[in-house]
């Protein structure tokens, strides 16, 4: 495990799809649509295997960043091409080859035209979505989060459905108009640190763009400033979670979407945005989120977004719209969970990412596969499809009721401890989250009777055939993991530990305070903080 | 006033241009047309040579001992980079019209001449240190532009084009020579250096101000700022592609020139004067430049406006003089803006040459299928335009952001990146008919020069967007300016 600390590890598994999209571009001629879709999973697959020792190596005690890689790029800005992880990039790092190998997978049969322009931009778009997670430098940073929605608009508009045009240009311009104004939040923090922004002193500090460095800078400033700048990242990442108001994007995109976009998109780039909040915002403007008013309006949003959105959801009549709006609802909990401030919410808040990204993701994926055989997402051109399809409905039971929280699947896990969170600061929270849940599992219960219970009525299903070989192989990693993070889920809350306490400490919650107790039946509660367990009673 | 060698020889650059010029009239008697591609290969030679005197000018040890021919000129840092720029976007322009000119019923001899005298009139301005050259090389250039404009004079829309530049050009030159006798008058000098000097305590009357904005006026016409900015949209349109590509870059670069040196060495004590105009300026020049060019279909109208749009970014370092990082972001993006607006041009003139006007956005559609290579390029040209990372642009738009900050003009950066949010709408217009319509065209291919110029234009805008470190020092070499 020695060897993994002297390479350069990061850059590699950042660099290899990378490195297979351009072999793909100048050795692989377009008609020879077999090579290509084989050199992708292949690559794809390397990547995910060569993610996987992270997993091992990664000290859970560490303090600090690890696997660093830090050279200069653009000295006199001060610029680094700055590379680490901690255990919340190491989570989603590995969310993502894994979501990437399906995603290339899952799209053999999908996908029929331009076959290699679509795999080339799926591993475009795996090396600048692993490269958000990696940097540890604004500028970096900020590089790999704009670009990585050229590869995404071209797999909406070019692959996507009906109204795939209007989705795709929707999708960029929302998304950038939030990052611009969050460029311009860096650039100030720039000048914080240097000589100084409009009436502010600067600290007369080299030049950096380093994130530590200037998430120092940032928590030091009064208030009002911080305030200011908290919003300038607020809309570049609230509207790439989507956080209500801002998430009318999200419907067109998934819906329009082909089903590896829609994985991807629900796995790994919404959690971008929720990423942006745990990494950024909570550590470096306290003041701002401490601010009574600032944190009833981000908690409003969240559960605005949880109950709204699963009212939305219930009311769909195309599948892949419903599954879309449910994401609403869910990284709805994972905001409220994030802004309870306590070590409950910010973990379960983390590790709901991660479960929304299993959940949702399998979902999508099991649509698309009933939309390759009927070419309709409509939920009335369907029924009594488990008599028809029994391995499909049952993958489909599984997911949807780990989508709804049930116990032994990750969802519980999740919610579970960001209600927790929730509770310990106001009763009021926790129960308007918790109507969330039974609208969940209203619209999940509904579409999965409406779909696979009663007669085959529709005479154009009575052939459908079950699920492949190769649709089961794409499944199965994410039921595994759901079921994996549902019965045992210590591991993610040890890997999660000592970040969440940084983030919770940065903002003035109590470490020790609130234990995240997830206890999955047959499974000790589990208690991180550091003096260890010492669960208590809190009003 | 006499001349020395030295001086003779930091004036090499501008006299080997003249002297090209020249030689292609003399030489355009001799050629007939079905042979005068050889033309604009001479001239490109000819640009070549321009660049290795400056290379020689740029290392001579005299060039820093102070200003040539009794302070007319001024080859300092900052007036070399601008050559380097000047003398890209000629060698792009030639590259561009060798098939375009060579296609057309028109004589090719005269008009790569007109370009070089262009070039020399803007070799002369970024070098200008004193009102009365500056105003004399701007003449230079501009002439040469208006016939360059109404070149191919059968098409009506190219004399239309010409007769709206002249009248509204002379029109321009009139105000902003109005400004530089006013200011003459008042202070009796006239090189930038001695204004600088005179004009410092908070002693200023009125009409010293009126000056001053008369000279801002005549030069907002000439980088099209809004509302200054009303010609430029038709005579794009109907000026030949090569030369709107021309245009578009290297008068405006030069324009952009003698704006920051002019305020910068002579009228910085006036800055709380000036300050606010051009921050409307700049706000009015993104909101309009943007919006108009969303509603646009002819591809080389839109292009116009965005244009405009973009000179309305680059006031954003005008803003910042009081700190490096105005002309440093100036400076950058001029750099970027050479490449990536050129190489959108470039393409433009691709689809052209080959048959189809590239008028309409339609005519982009499906250009990913009959040429992926070019379809590309063309993205990227794209992306560096709106500003999106890792291209030039991103680092061009970056610094000028960056100068509108530091200058305590926040609202204004929050216009202008969401002015350049906006962008991308009307530029992705032309990504989403490259590769999401369906074509029946055959596939395309693209004449050697004109791909010369394209690859240029593409590896300069990826360098300088991936690893900008040694443009970002060379910016930073270029400040301060001679005094």
């Amino acid at each position: 495990m020695d060897l993994i600390r002297q390479i350069p590890i990061l850059s590699i598994i950042t660099y290899i799809p990378l490195a297979g999209a351009l072999a793909i571009v100048f050795f692989i001629p377009k008609e020879r649509s077999g090579a290509i879709k084989y050199v992708a999973t292949a690559v794809a697959l390397l990547d995910l295997v060569v993610s996987l020792p992270l997993w091992f190596a990664f000290d859970r005690n560490g303090p600090g960043y690890q696997f660093v890689e830090n050279v200069s790029w653009i000295p006199s800005l001060g610029v680094n091409y700055h590379f680490g992880i901690d255990g919340i990039s190491l989570i989603l790092i590995l969310l993502t080859t894994l979501t990437g190998a399906i995603a290339v997978y899952c799209s053999y049969t999908a996908i029929t035209e331009r076959q290699k322009e679509y795999y080339v931009l799926l591993l475009l778009l795996q090396t600048f979505m692993i490269g958000t997670f990696c940097s540890l430098d604004f500028f970096l940073f900020y590089v790999f989060w704009e670009v990585m929605l050229v590869p995404m608009y071209f797999l909406i508009g070019v692959w996507g459905g009906e109204r795939r045009l209007y989705a795709a240009i929707k999708f960029f311009l929302y998304t950038l108009a939030g990052s611009v104004l969050m460029l311009l939040g860096i650039i100030a923090l720039f000048f914080l640190n240097t000589t100084g922004f409009l009436s502010y002193p600067g600290l007369d500090r080299p030049p950096t763009f380093s994130i530590e460095a200037l998430t120092s800078v940032a928590a030091g400033l009064p208030a009002t400033l911080q305030i200011w700048l908290f919003f300038a990242f607020f809309l570049g990442f609230a509207i790439k979670v989507p956080m209500f108001p801002f998430h009318t994007w999200l419907p067109d995109a998934h819906t329009e979407a082909p089903t590896a976009g829609s994985v991807i998109l629900a796995a790994v780039l919404l959690k971008m945005g929720t990423y942006g909040f745990v990494r950024f915002s909570l550590p470096m403007f306290p003041d701002a989120i401490n601010t009574p008013w600032v944190q009833s309006l981000m908690v409003a949003l969240a559960i605005i977004g949880i109950v709204y959105g699963a009212m939305v959801t219930l009311v769909q009549k195309d599948m892949k719209k419903l599954i879309a709006y449910s994401s609403v609802s869910h990284l709805g909990f994972v905001m409220l969970g994030v802004f309870s401030l306590n070590m409950a919410g910010v973990q379960g808040g983390i590790l709901q990412m991660v479960n929304h990204g299993i959940s949702t993701g399998a979902l999508f994926l099991l649509v698309g596969v009933v939309y390759e055989r009927r070419h309709t997402r409509m939920i009335s051109e369907y029924g009594g499809l488990a008599r028809q399809m029994p391995v499909y409905a049952t993958y489909f039971l599984i997911m949807a009721l780990s989508s709804m929280g049930l116990p032994l699947l990750n969802g519980f896990i999740g919610e579970f401890a960001i209600l927790q969170g929730a509770f310990a600061r106001s009763l009021w929270w926790a129960l308007a989250a918790a109507t969330g849940i039974v609208l969940g599992a209203a619209y999940l219960l509904w579409l999965y009777q409406r779909i696979f219970f009663g007669e085959l009525s529709n005479p154009a299903n009575a052939k459908l055939p079950d699920l492949t070989a190769r649709e089961q192989l794409t499944l199965i990693p994410l039921v595994l993991a759901a079921f994996w993070i549902g019965l045992y889920p210590r591991p993610f809350f040890d890997i999660l530990r000592v970040p969440s306490e940084k983030i919770v400490a940065a903002v003035g919650g109590k470490t020790t305070e609130a234990p995240a107790v997830a206890a999955a039946p047959g499974e000790a509660p589990v208690a991180p903080g550091p003096s260890g367990p010492v669960p208590q009673a809190h009003p | 006033m006499t001349v020395s060698a030295t001086d003779w020889l930091l004036l090499s650059p501008e006299l080997v241009l003249t002297a090209g010029g020249l030689l292609l009239l003399s030489l355009s008697v001799l050629v007939d047309k079905a042979r005068e591609e050889f033309l604009g290969f001479l001239s490109v030679v000819l640009v070549a040579i321009t660049g290795a005197a400056l290379a020689l000018v740029a290392s001579h040890p005299a060039r820093d001992a102070g200003a040539i021919l009794g302070g007319m000129f001024v080859v300092d840092n900052f007036a070399v980079f601008f050559k380097v720029l000047v003398l890209i976007s000629l060698l792009l322009a030639i590259l561009g019209s060798i098939r375009f000119v060579g296609a057309s019923p028109y004589p090719g001899g005269e008009y790569y001449a007109l370009l070089l005298f262009a070039g020399v009139g803007m070799l002369f301005m970024v070098s200008g240190h004193n009102l009365v050259s500056i105003y004399v090389a701007l003449e230079l250039m501009a002439l040469a532009s208006y016939i360059l404009a109404g070149y191919f004079k059968g098409e009506t829309k190219s004399t239309e084009a010409a007769l709206k530049y002249f009248v509204l050009g002379a029109f321009s030159s009139g105000v902003l020579l109005y400004g530089l006798s006013l200011v003459y008058g008042l202070t009796g000098k006239m090189g930038l250096p001695e204004l600088g000097k005179v004009l410092t305590g908070p002693a200023r009357s009125n009409l010293l101000l009126i000056g001053i904005l008369l000279i801002l006026a005549g030069l907002l016409f000439k980088i099209a700022a809004v509302p200054f900015h009303v010609w430029t949209p038709d005579v794009y349109e109907g000026s030949p592609t090569p030369v709107t590509a021309f245009f578009a870059v290297g008068p405006k670069v030069a324009a952009y020139a003698i704006l920051a040196r002019i305020f910068y060495v002579a009228f910085p004590a006036f800055y709380a004067d000036w300050g606010l105009i051009v921050a409307v300026v700049a706000a009015a020049t993104m909101i309009l430049g943007n919006l108009a060019a969303l509603l646009q279909t002819n591809v080389k109208r839109m292009f116009a406006y965005s244009s405009i749009a973009h000179a309305g970014y680059a006031l954003l370092g005008v803003l910042g003089f009081q700190t490096d990082f105005g002309l440093w972001g100036i400076l950058i993006y001029l750099l970027a803006y050479t490449f990536m607006n050129f190489g959108a041009f470039a393409l433009i003139i691709f689809l052209e040459t080959r048959g189809y006007a590239a008028e309409s956005v339609s005519d982009f559609n499906g250009l990913a299928r009959r040429n992926m290579g070019a379809a590309v390029v063309m993205l990227i040209f794209l992306l560096s335009l709106a500003g999106i990372p890792p291209t030039a642009g991103f680092i061009g738009k970056y610094y000028l952001f960056t100068a509108a900050m530091k200058a305590g003009y926040a609202w204004l950066a929050v216009l202008a990146v969401l002015a350049s949010a906006v962008s991308l709408f009307y530029y992705f217009r032309i990504a989403a008919a490259m590769f999401f319509a369906e074509t029946d065209g055959a596939p395309l291919r693209s004449s050697y020069a004109l791909t010369a110029a394209v690859a240029i234009c593409a590896v300069g805008t990826l360098v300088v967007g991936i690893a900008p470190q040694p443009f970002v020092e060379a910016i930073r070499a270029c400040v301060p300016l001679a005094r």
